[in-house]
């Protein structure tokens, strides 16, 4: 089986809406893929659908991690299975900190009776907040409540850092970020690439792509992916929209 | 150590306090509530005829008084009267050395980690087995600044001139059927005396015990800090899981004097077939403190509205409360503020949790008089619901009369949100995981109020409960 986060013919609805209409999309090991496309064609449903979120109902198609049917699993298995999700619009976890938080995630990927060495897990966690230019406050803040937009989008990359996940969708990161904390979220994204992982950016915007440069491009609309290019592709969208492409017959 | 055959005769089960040692008692009162009984109870403990006759008033007032289920849960009616034991020992008294204790009602309190947590953190201690102490003890140097330290019957043998002005002051026999019922026949509990200027700096600590079936714990307890003193008393307590209903029906009367500070923590986890009715009540004169820090995660049926009468300029009441419902029960809690002079405060922060068919009540009632001049409460009651059959009801009662009083009232009833839980799965945590996780983050600010020791215990109390409560 290959090493890769594979999407093959995925439908999904909800309430009887059908919002992916037969999805394909591989990202190997090692790769960086993004995402572009207009709002509403559904990106922010594929993240979710993979993450096994129960509002959606997969119709068709499959999902795997690599040799592991994520269809299969529960939404929190599937985390421990590798995957990861920095959510478009990060949930607020009143009275749990930050550092709580993480510390549960972590202790839920250790075989039972292990406890997790505390003294360890702060010093990098700390380390970690410091590449990400995170106030030590945010330990021990409650999970994103009051966060500024900005600050969510760290707080995401920072749980990714710290769960090392092998696959990991970032969804709209870049939304929200003023330039020095996009530099910043992308550097600490690319500190994490390597052979060992791959990600899915979506965005709208090809500014963030020009940090986290990209191997791949693909163009969402309307449930499918209409079209893949390099990481070229990103420009020509930022300047001529989607139209072109949206236009263009489907190739097979 | 127990001998194998006391370690064998222990049930275990995975809860904490539920595993029970066969029953040796040297004084059984017997079954049903008389004036026997009140004669029984008065002569195994050489009291003064007063007490005897304040018992047996109390008794009258107990028979006269009908059951509250014209407010109350109905459940109460279930409570057998002439099923239960009123009075049981072993005769013991209390010791100041566990080594002395009896081997299984040591190897209880040991299993229940006491001896240890004095050890580490606390000035003093009373173990209650039953109806009486086994152990009691207080550090020397407080003996040695006057702090008295005792169960009820010495403080009232030992003490008059210290307790007897003040017992039954703050909550009258009268005061509700249950008083009465406790005020007949009370035995156990903590009386307490920190003299003027005295400030205890670590916690006294009694843990009530119930070991025997078809029995009645009723604790007394009665706490007066003179002027400018201050202490931390804290009671914890458990019994095994029998199939009948068993009773606790404590009264706490606190007497805060000028400038004093009162703080009085519960974690109450008695199994899910005790009743527990508990009146408590503060008195706070002039620029006095008195803070309940209450959490109720066991028992039945639990009634308990602890409360702060200021009588004097400046004196400050507050109500922490945290309850916990499970399948089965019900917690009705709340608080009562009294304002009773010019510039009181009082502050009572409520969160319930219902789990499963577990029901949650707050009853608040604020009285702010047409007289008073600057007096302020505070009120907040937060409901968390967990399942579709989770039930809460509120019934704040404020009467604030004039025109010169700064009020606050909000309260709220939420549920865990799907999204919340969601979030959380997707880094990994299991659905009970992401739920013990929310409902301690929505009590966590008030687990803060909680020393130490007690939070983490908490915090594992509430994961317990949790457990079973998803999927
Ligand atoms: N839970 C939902 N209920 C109803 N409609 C939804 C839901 N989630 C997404 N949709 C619809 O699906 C379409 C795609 O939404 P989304 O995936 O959020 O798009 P994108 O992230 O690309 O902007 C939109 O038309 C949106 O309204
Ligand atoms: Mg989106």
């Amino acid at each position: 089986m290959s090493q890769s986060l594979r999407i093959e013919n995925l439908h999904a609805s909800v309430d009887g809406h059908e919002i992916l209409k037969g999805l394909t999309l591989e990202v190997p090991k090692g790769q960086v893929h993004a995402i572009m496309g207009p709002n509403g064609s559904g990106k922010s449903t594929l993240s979710k659908v993979i993450a096994g979120h129960e509002d959606y109902t997969v119709t068709e198609g499959s999902v795997f991690l690599d040799d592991i049917n994520l269809l299969d699993l529960e939404i929190d298995e599937r985390s421990r299975a590798g995957f990861f999700l920095a959510f478009q619009y990060p949930h607020e976890i009143p009275g749990v900190s930050n550092a709580n938080f993480i510390r549960a995630a972590r202790q839920a990927r250790l075989p039972k009776g292990q406890e997790i060495d505390a003294v360890a897990f702060y010093r990098e966690m700390y380390a970690k907040m410091d590449e990400l230019g995170m106030d030590r406050k945010f330990t021990a803040r409650s999970v994103n409540e009051g966060f500024s937009g900005g600050e969510k989008k760290r707080n995401e990359i920072l749980q990714m850092m710290m769960l090392e996940p092998k696959y990991a969708i970032l969804d709209e990161t870049d939304s929200g970020l003023d330039i020095d904390a996009l530099k910043i979220v992308a550097q600490g994204v690319n500190a994490m690439r390597s052979p060992e992982r791959g990600f899915l950016v979506i965005t709208h915007y090809q500014r963030l792509l020009d940090y986290i440069v990209p191997d791949v491009v693909h163009v969402l609309h309307d449930g499918r992916i209409i079209h893949t290019g390099g990481k070229e592709l990103a420009y020509e969208l930022e300047e001529k929209g989607y139209d072109w492409i949206i236009n263009e017959p489907v190739a097979a | 150590m127990p001998d194998s055959a006391t370690l064998e005769a222990v049930n275990i089960d995975q809860d904490e306090g539920n595993f029970s040692y066969p029953e040796d008692y040297a004084h059984d009162a017997g079954y049903g509530l008389t004036e026997k009984t009140i004669d029984y109870i008065s002569d195994i403990k050489g009291e003064a005829e007063w007490i005897r006759e304040f018992r047996k008033r109390a008794l009258k007032v107990f028979n006269d008084k009908p059951m509250p289920t014209h407010w109350a849960s109905k459940d109460l009616e279930n409570i057998v009267f002439e099923n239960i034991r009123y009075y049981l020992s072993k005769g013991q008294r209390p010791t100041r050395s566990w080594d002395e204790v009896p081997d299984d009602v040591k190897a209880t309190f040991e299993r229940l980690g006491i001896p240890e947590k004095e050890r580490k953190f606390l000035a003093g201690v009373e173990a209650q087995f039953d109806s009486e102490a086994a152990y009691s003890n207080v550090k020397e140097e407080l003996t040695k600044e006057g702090v008295i330290f005792v169960n009820s019957t010495e403080g009232l043998r030992e003490h008059p001139e210290v307790f007897r002005p003040w017992f039954g002051k703050v909550i009258p026999t009268g005061d509700n059927k249950f008083s009465a019922l406790n005020s007949a026949v009370f035995s156990g509990g903590s009386f307490i005396y920190v003299p003027p200027g005295v400030k205890v700096k670590h916690p006294l600590q009694a843990y009530f015990r119930i070991n025997a079936e078809n029995f009645g714990q009723f604790e007394r307890t009665l706490i007066i800090v003179d002027e400018g003193a201050e202490v931390t008393y804290m009671e914890g307590c458990t019994a095994p899981k029998f199939e009948t209903a068993t009773l606790h029906s404590a009264v706490v009367e606190l007497v805060a004097m000028k400038d004093a500070k009162i703080q009085y923590i519960t974690v109450q986890n008695w199994s899910n077939n005790v009743f527990n009715l508990v009146t408590k009540r503060g008195l706070a004169h002039e620029n006095a403190e008195i803070r309940w820090i209450d959490c109720n995660i066991g028992s039945r049926l639990t009634m308990k509205y602890p409360g702060v009468i200021m009588k004097g300029r400046k004196a400050r009441g507050e109500v922490i409360s945290i309850a916990l419902a499970n399948d089965g029960q019900h917690q009705d809690t709340g608080a009562k503020m009294i304002h009773a002079a010019d510039e009181t405060t009082s502050n009572i922060v409520a969160k319930s949790i219902s789990v499963g068919s577990g029901r949650s009540t707050y009853r608040g009632q604020v009285h702010i008089p047409k007289h008073l001049k600057g007096c302020k409460n505070n009120t907040e009651c937060d409901a968390l619901l967990i399942n579709a059959s989770s039930r809460t009801d509120t019934y704040p009662a404020i009467t604030v009369r004039g025109n010169q009083h700064a009020t606050q009232h909000e309260a709220s009833v939420s549920q865990v949100s799907e999204e919340q839980i969601f979030y959380m799965k997707q880094r990994g945590l299991s659905e009970g995981e992401a739920m013990s996780l929310s409902v301690n983050g929505f009590v966590n600010d008030l687990v803060r109020e909680f020393p130490m020791e007690y939070s983490v215990e908490l915090k594992r109390l509430i994961d317990m409960e949790m457990e079973g409560s998803v999927g």
